[in-house]
């Protein structure tokens, strides 16, 4: 009788693991996994071909439900794309904003990849603490532009708001006794600036703490160390963006490279791996956290010293104020026109990139100088990253995939779009 | 930055020369266009030339081109049908191009309908150059795949195939990647109808999930509209002036 020497084992797509709806089929050798298919499309919601059919500024809210756990990153690049084209440039007092906001939301990412990725590998600990620490960022999020998650703040020309001037407050309630309240409102006495100044010292103690469990723990440089290793030769030619470029020891970071916004103004470092696994990963996203860090406070005390318009006065693009609509009836048609018919743009195609927590986000616009794109692609990090999951797996244990899982950083809205 | 980005122009040019049939650069930004049979040449001449190191390829975009520069503003019926001439009836909107409510023909093979439009970038030297390839054949477009060249174009050539249909020749395993097992047509192609063609529910008699034609009705909220922007005439020749 002939021996049976693989099977086929099915993962996915309801799984805790699979980061949403990733379905592997793993062809398995014992334990030891041969050949890997990953199965996507489970999410697959047409987002550019919607694009298609609205006019430009009416697609920024899908470009937050890409990558649900970076948007503001999103709406960067697809904002920046636009601007390209139509030539403009957003006030600097916006330019500003759009990078705080970048790495709050790079900030916000990483916490949810170090909290998955921990809770994937057996450490549930960091994942409470990751989550409890986003919703401080969440907050942020609520008090700019009314939602917590999809904000679709970013707009063509700068961005929708200027920062509160009084950080939202929680209200008093039955169910939260008045000492507790206090202990919430601590930080959210000033305006937005002085929350985030507060959360900008208060969190690099929260990422020694999560170091603590992790860094050195003997179980997660077990489960970590030399799994995956990935060539920085290897690294390029599979399309590797981001911290999974930077963790195979290539120094290449878009905010460096080819500054957008006003990261040529501003001092950070790049964290580099050397040994390209998933240790080393997990190195270059902690570090890029206090690398966050570093630049929330620069923008912050840039912000508080230069005032000025978050939004350009051109009203061919950027709405009139709701005053000057009602009363001025040239800002009146500016406004109707705006929000029936959108405005066109010139014809030609471009392409933006920015440094997205996961890599490099891109958008691609051919335009026909339509009020909507001819054609929108946007280019997802997570895909590139994800379609090496079979090289990266081949030869390692069934319980490994769960770590490159995590190590990948994937999320299925922008891998699907 | 427009300087670097001219110089690489020059390069290719004369390393390339009779190859790219096209160059333009626009908003700082180099496309190259190429015949099919030259692509593989080109590419490997950019990827692999001291000049260039194109070492990643960050994308592949299929582009449908069937549509270009029409709009859904249909003045001719306008005193009869007023407000509603853009937004229902006779648009290519939601419905696609041909069919019932097609008003644009879809020009039989005009060589320029598919194209496939690569995005290079040089870690080592930090530059970009984007690859646009029209297929020859409109009814059966087809490429050569680069996947010996970069790995990474797997992925990206299925979704082109896909969503457009591009057949990528070479390709180690070209499949459906996005849409679900069994999709009949490629949808992002601008003939497919932007609400698809079946629509999913589960039917309690028969217990099982069923697909059966869509039962909802095609809408357009905002019409497509092409204006003639004199501003953007006045400043894109200024940059061209700037430029020369």
């Amino acid at each position: 009788m002939p021996e049976i020497s693989s099977y086929t084992v099915n993962f996915g797509p309801q799984h805790p693991a699979a980061h949403g709806v990733l379905r592997l089929v793993l062809e398995m050798d014992g334990e030891v996994v041969r050949r890997v298919d990953p199965h996507i499309g489970l999410l697959h919601r047409a987002t550019e071909k919607l694009a298609e059919t609205k006019p430009f500024n009416q697609s920024i809210g899908y470009m937050d439900r890409l990558d649900y756990v970076s948007m503001m990153c999103n709406e960067h690049a697809y904002v920046l794309a636009i601007e390209k084209l139509l030539g403009l440039e957003p006030p600097l007092r916006a330019q500003y904003i759009r990078v705080l906001f970048d790495e709050l939301t790079r900030i916000l990412n990483h916490l949810l990849w170090l909290g998955a990725h921990a809770l994937d590998v057996g450490a549930m600990t960091v994942f409470l603490y990751c989550f409890a620490k986003r919703e401080d960022l969440m907050d942020c999020y609520e008090a700019v532009s009314g939602t917590r998650m999809h904000a679709t703040y970013y707009r063509p020309g700068g961005v929708y708001r200027d920062l509160p001037m009084q950080m939202p407050q929680h209200q008093p309630s039955p169910k939260r006794s008045q000492k507790d309240l206090e202990r919430l409102n601590r930080s959210r006495q000033g305006s937005m600036l002085d929350y985030i100044e507060h959360f900008a010292v208060e969190f690099p103690h929260c990422i020694d703490e999560y170091e603590t469990l992790l860094t050195d723990n003997r179980i997660w440089k077990q489960r970590l160390v030399d799994v995956a290793v990935v060539s920085p030769e290897r690294a390029l030619q599979l399309g590797f963006t981001g911290p999974m470029l930077r963790g195979a020891g290539i120094e290449w970071d878009l905010r460096k490279k080819q500054p957008y916004a006003v990261y040529d103004r501003l001092a950070f470092d790049i964290p580099v791996g050397t040994n390209g696994d998933c240790y080393d990963r997990y190195l270059v996203r902690v570090e890029e956290m206090r690398q966050s860090v570093r630049l929330i406070r620069q923008c912050v005390d840039w912000l508080r010293a230069n005032p000025g318009p978050v939004m350009v006065a051109d009203h061919k693009v950027a709405p009139p104020s709701r005053e000057e609509m009602k009363d001025d009836m040239e800002s009146l048609i500016h406004h109707f026109k705006l929000f029936t018919e959108g405005y066109c743009v010139p014809e030609g195609e471009v392409y933006a990139a920015v440094e997205a927590p996961k890599g490099e986000f891109g958008a691609y616009i051919v335009s026909d100088g339509a009020n909507k794109p001819y054609r929108l692609k946007l280019r997802a990090p997570g895909f590139a990253h994800l379609a090496a999951m079979d090289e990266m797996s081949r030869g390692h244990m069934l319980a490994d995939v769960v770590t490159i899982i995590g190590t990948m950083d994937i999320v299925f809205g922008e891998i699907d779009r | 930055m427009a300087v670097a980005v001219e110089q690489l122009a020059g390069h290719i040019e004369q390393v390339l020369g009779g190859r790219v049939s096209e160059s333009q650069i626009y908003r700082g930004e180099l496309t190259l266009v190429v015949k099919p049979v030259e692509l593989m040449p080109v590419m490997r001449v950019l990827r692999a030339n001291e000049a260039f190191r194109f070492d990643q390829l960050i994308d592949i975009s299929g582009v449908d081109y069937a549509a270009y520069g029409q709009d859904e503003w249909i003045t001719e019926q306008a005193s009869a049908t007023g407000f509603s001439r853009g937004v229902d009836g006779f648009t290519t909107g939601r419905l696609g191009l041909t069919g019932i409510y097609g008003v644009h023909e879809i020009k039989s093979n005009t060589g320029r309908r598919f194209a496939a439009v690569y995005h290079l970038l040089s870690v080592a030297l930090n530059q970009r150059v984007r690859v646009r390839a029209f297929c020859e054949d409109d009814n059966f477009p087809m490429l050569d795949s680069v996947t010996s060249i970069w790995s990474c174009a797997d992925w990206f050539e299925r979704e082109a195939f896909d969503l457009f249909g591009i057949i990528f020749d070479g390709h180690p395993d070209l499949r459906r990647i996005l849409t679900d097992y069994g999709f009949v047509g490629h949808p992002f192609r601008k003939d497919f109808p932007l609400i698809g063609n079946v629509e999913v529910r589960y039917d309690e008699d028969r217990r099982r999930v069923v697909y059966e034609p869509v039962s909802i009705a095609p809408r357009v909220l905002v019409p497509r509209v092409i204006r003639k922007d004199n501003r953007y005439a006045d400043w894109v020749s200024e940059e061209s002036r700037g430029d020369a």
